[in-house]
């Protein structure tokens, strides 16, 4: 029996804690009796027989007739799946979406469906390598598609493989992926890692374009969304149900299909990162004596290969298929019963440990936006109700935060942090400055089409992610990184977590509270 | 040159003296044996076999040879320990040298191998040549491959006690009776699959005499069903034309061997029905090994999968069919295959 979250009060015989340092960690100690630390629940318990239940899900979805009763010869049918953002880090293979899509495949091949074509939902980010995409559908399913065009990745910046479907009473246009909109059915294969995915989401979202995210992605539901994690109260989930709603009346019949898995995040040879540090055993002490001591010692660019070259022990703990929002209610159920910690009442100083990974730079680099985005805008958002940290409280992050991009991931992120930032910070203004600009960029269009380049918007959006958190914190602090870096960002450097605290003191006084997040694995504090 | 002659003769004298010196000695080597044998010859029980008082029958000797060969000794520490080398060692290198393999498809072993409620499991091949075995020792991943016991026919592998000692130890190879339905296999290996051995059975019963397969045996379902083992089909391509039957020498070649998901056998499932499922399983693999994961599929469904047996018909036109379909596999990528037929213009 997995057990639940936890919330610590550190005392003086409390251990120092975990945090992470990007492609490294270390150990801090907590004032005493006035720091608490939460933890994560143990991982669920997962399915045994994954393949039966794939098949039970989608011969018996929830509001919507079985699979192959939807498919019938000569048929357009498309599959749609979630990108490498989802899970991280990457899963051990055989990856969900592969057993899924191969599952269904079965039935359409036994309904005799011959035109079929499968489709990576990307929306703006990077075009996935032949590689990853193996990873993630398999062989069998890449070798059998790609070769002969069935098997793509969604461009956002096709105009002619781009369908209007109309407009929400917002005014929000709905536009995505010709093929999906004009198929006979669209089966959509997701990964919920959180509650934010997921629902409409998937393919308002997934399958869309520019001209179409920019109503969600955007400062305004950003700064009002309370949080991402808790859709009742997410504007940007509002809006893509409101899409959902045209797409409902216009667009495909849509068969969801959705998988939640449990946070087993890290393989034997670091699973001492998932465990409470008093709990560590002379092992887990050996290993993490050993692999912090060689990681300092280690160039950056093996550190990170090392990192990237993690596979969680993700397993999968549901799938339910069917109608969007239904299917929906029970996958985001079946989230918070693994994610769900309470936490009673709200801190002076949220502390977090920014680790190597985020959605967006898998095999990749962190770069400072995408640190700013991970903590500001992913960990500070995994709350329920309201933040953990109190209105003008103070954020803590520990991370290197070098002035480091990768060029072919990440171009326009390298003008965003020369160009924007040294304008501005401040989310709404370098949305009304900036964003149509890169935008509409021709050069970063193209990379994104023909490269493995994110579109030229994405960083704002990274940085509009953090709104919200920019908006509700007095102050920002990142212990142990590259000082210019931290200051263009907006925030403020701290070569020690002590003196971090000490520079907090400014503006939460002497004696604060502090609450550490001790993620990953990734979990969402219901704050009481 | 007439000074030579004297010498010349007495290198003759020499060995002729030799020769002389050998012919004794080999007579009188003859004459101890020969007082040997007759001894023998005169010695009775209990130097030489008993007599058999008429009247009297003697029970037939406990065969051990061919299905009753004892391989337990084969499962003992100390073998396994030496079988881990030469599976590791020799084994490997002479797979990999010979066929270079490509193993595709464990990925639909991965529920099963985390199923602590299963215990041995029935790998179920094709069989196109003796590189089969090898192949599947070095091809069956984790957990099982290190307690894999592979039916081997009795009458070809056990037939004399060293060449059995030699396949049971470097192969665990287990004699299997081709001939006759013998209880004493099943209930072996029932038994062995109880103590969580897996098991590779050949359900064609042999390896293929022209290249296409054969109708499959209901061995591995009759034991699935008794012990409730799964049976995981696996269809192994290129073998044929590395060292298919008939052929004196191996050839190096291309070959892929492509494990399918685990068969349960069903409630309603008997013999019959249930080497029908397996044996299309393994149709639906090969299909897939000659076109891709989509196509195979969807000919299945169709019912226009390629029958590992091959086409209806008979003679010629049988092999010339068998020329495009390895054209096709795995053997098709180290060249073209001859024809078998002359080509007339």
């Amino acid at each position: 029996m997995p057990r639940p979250g936890f919330v610590l009060d550190v005392d003086r015989s409390t251990p120092p804690i975990l945090f992470w340092r990007g492609e490294n960690y270390s150990l801090e100690k907590l004032p005493a009796d006035r720091s608490r630390v939460i933890y994560a629940p143990e991982p669920e318990a997962p399915i045994d027989d994954i393949d039966s239940a794939i098949r039970h899900a989608l011969l018996n979805p929830i509001e919507m007739d079985p699979l192959p009763t939807l498919l019938f010869p000569g048929m357009k049918l498309t599959i749609a799946f979630d990108d490498i953002s989802l899970p991280l880090p990457k899963m051990t293979r055989p990856d969900i979406r592969q057993r899924v899509i191969e599952s269904v495949l079965d039935l359409a091949a036994e309904a005799g469906v011959d035109d079929v074509h499968i489709i990576a939902a990307l929306a703006l980010h990077r075009r996935m390598t032949e590689d990853e995409l193996r990873h993630m559908l398999g062989d069998r399913v890449y070798d059998a598609f790609a070769p002969r065009g069935m098997l793509y990745q969604h461009d956002a910046e096709d105009p002619d493989n781009m369908a209007l479907l109309g407009e929400t009473p917002q005014g929000e246009e709905v536009e995505i992926n010709k093929r999906a909109a004009e198929s006979d059915l669209l089966v959509y294969v997701n990964i919920n890692l959180v509650a934010m995915d997921g629902g409409w989401k998937s393919t308002a979202t997934g399958l869309s374009s520019y001209r179409s995210l920019r109503h969600h992605h955007n400062t305004h539901t950003m700064e009002n969304s309370r949080s991402f994690m808790d859709q009742h109260k997410s504007e940007l989930h509002k809006s893509n149900w409101r899409m959902g709603e045209i797409m409902k009346k216009h667009g495909p019949k849509i068969f969801q299909i959705e998988t939640t898995v449990n946070n087993d995040t890290f393989p034997s040879a670091f699973d001492f990162l998932g465990k409470r540090e008093w709990e560590w055993n002379a092992r887990d002490r050996a290993k993490f004596v050993a692999s912090s001591a060689a990681l300092s010692r280690t160039p950056a660019r093996m550190r990170r290969n090392i990192f990237q070259s993690i596979e969680a022990p993700h397993q999968m703990t549901s799938i339910q298929a069917g109608e969007v929002e239904a299917v929906h209610k029970v996958t985001t159920a079946n989230v918070y019963r693994q994610q769900l910690v309470e936490v009673q009442g709200q801190t002076d100083i949220l502390t977090m440990g920014i680790p190597f990974i985020c959605p967006y730079n898998v095999n990749s680099i962190m770069n400072p936006i995408l640190v700013m985005c991970t903590g500001l805008g992913y960990f500070f958002n995994l709350y329920r109700n309201k933040p953990l940290v109190r209105e003008g409280g103070v954020i803590i992050m520990t991370h290197p935060t070098t002035n480091e991009f990768h060029p072919v991931h990440h171009p326009s992120y390298i003008d965003f942090f020369e160009q924007v930032l040294t304008e501005t910070t401040v989310p709404s203004e370098l949305e009304a400055r900036f964003e149509k600009k890169f935008a509409e960029d021709e050069w970063y269009k193209h990379l994104y089409r023909t490269g493995n380049a994110y579109h030229g918007v994405h960083p704002f959006y990274m940085w509009y992610w953090g709104s919200h958190a920019l908006q509700h914190c007095g102050k920002v602090i990142i212990v142990g990184g590259d000082a210019p870096t931290i200051r263009r960002l907006g925030f403020t450097p701290a070569s020690t977590f002590n003196d971090a605290l000490e520079i907090a003191s400014d503006v939460v006084g002497r004696s604060p509270t502090i609450t550490h997040f001790h993620t990953p694995p990734i979990m969402i504090a219901d704050v009481k | 040159m007439a000074n030579n002659y004297p010498a010349f003769k007495s290198r003759s004298e020499s060995a002729r003296r030799v020769l002389q010196r050998g012919a004794r000695g080999i007579a009188g080597v003859e004459k101890i044996a020969s007082k040997g044998v007759a001894f023998w010859r005169r010695a009775g029980f209990p130097f030489r076999a008993p007599s058999v008082p008429r009247g009297v029958s003697v029970p037939p000797k406990e065969p051990h040879l061919g299905a009753y060969f004892d391989t337990s000794f084969a499962r003992k520490p100390a073998a396994r320990a030496v079988r881990r080398v030469l599976v590791a060692g020799p084994v490997t290198a002479m797979v990999k040298f010979l066929a270079r393999p490509k193993v595709e498809g464990i990925d639909r072993l991965s529920d099963l191998a985390k199923r602590t409620d299963v215990g041995g499991v029935i790998f179920a091949p094709n069989h196109h040549s003796h590189i089969d075995t090898p192949l599947m020792t070095t091809a069956v991943p984790s957990p099982w491959n290190d307690r894999l016991v592979v039916a081997a026919a009795a009458d070809y592998f056990f037939d004399k006690r060293t060449k059995g000692t030699i396949a049971a130890l470097a192969l665990n190879a287990f004699p299997i009776d081709r001939e006759t339905t013998s209880r004493k296999s099943s209930d072996e290996l029932r038994a062995l699959l109880a103590r969580d051995w897996s098991v590779v059975i050949y359900p064609e019963g042999g390896r293929s005499p022209d290249g296409w397969g054969q109708d499959f045996k209901a061995g591995a379902a009759y034991l699935s069903i008794k012990t409730g083992s799964p049976v995981v089909p696996v269809f192994i391509d290129g073998t044929g034309s590395v060292f298919g039957k008939g052929m004196k020498r191996p050839r190096r070649g291309h070959v892929r061997v492509i494990f399918g998901a685990p068969l349960f056998p069903e409630e309603n499932d008997n013999t019959r029905r249930f080497n029908d499922r397996i044996e299309k399983a393994v149709t639906l693999l090969g299909d897939e090994s000659l076109t891709d994961f989509w196509t195979s599929r969807q000919r299945a469904a169709a019912g226009r999968s390629t029958a590992l047996t091959g086409p209806e018909y008979s003679g010629w036109r049988r092999q010339w069919s068998l020329y495009e379909h390895r054209k096709m596999g795995a053997a098709g990528q180290r060249r073209r295959q001859k024809r078998r037929w002359p080509n007339l213009g």
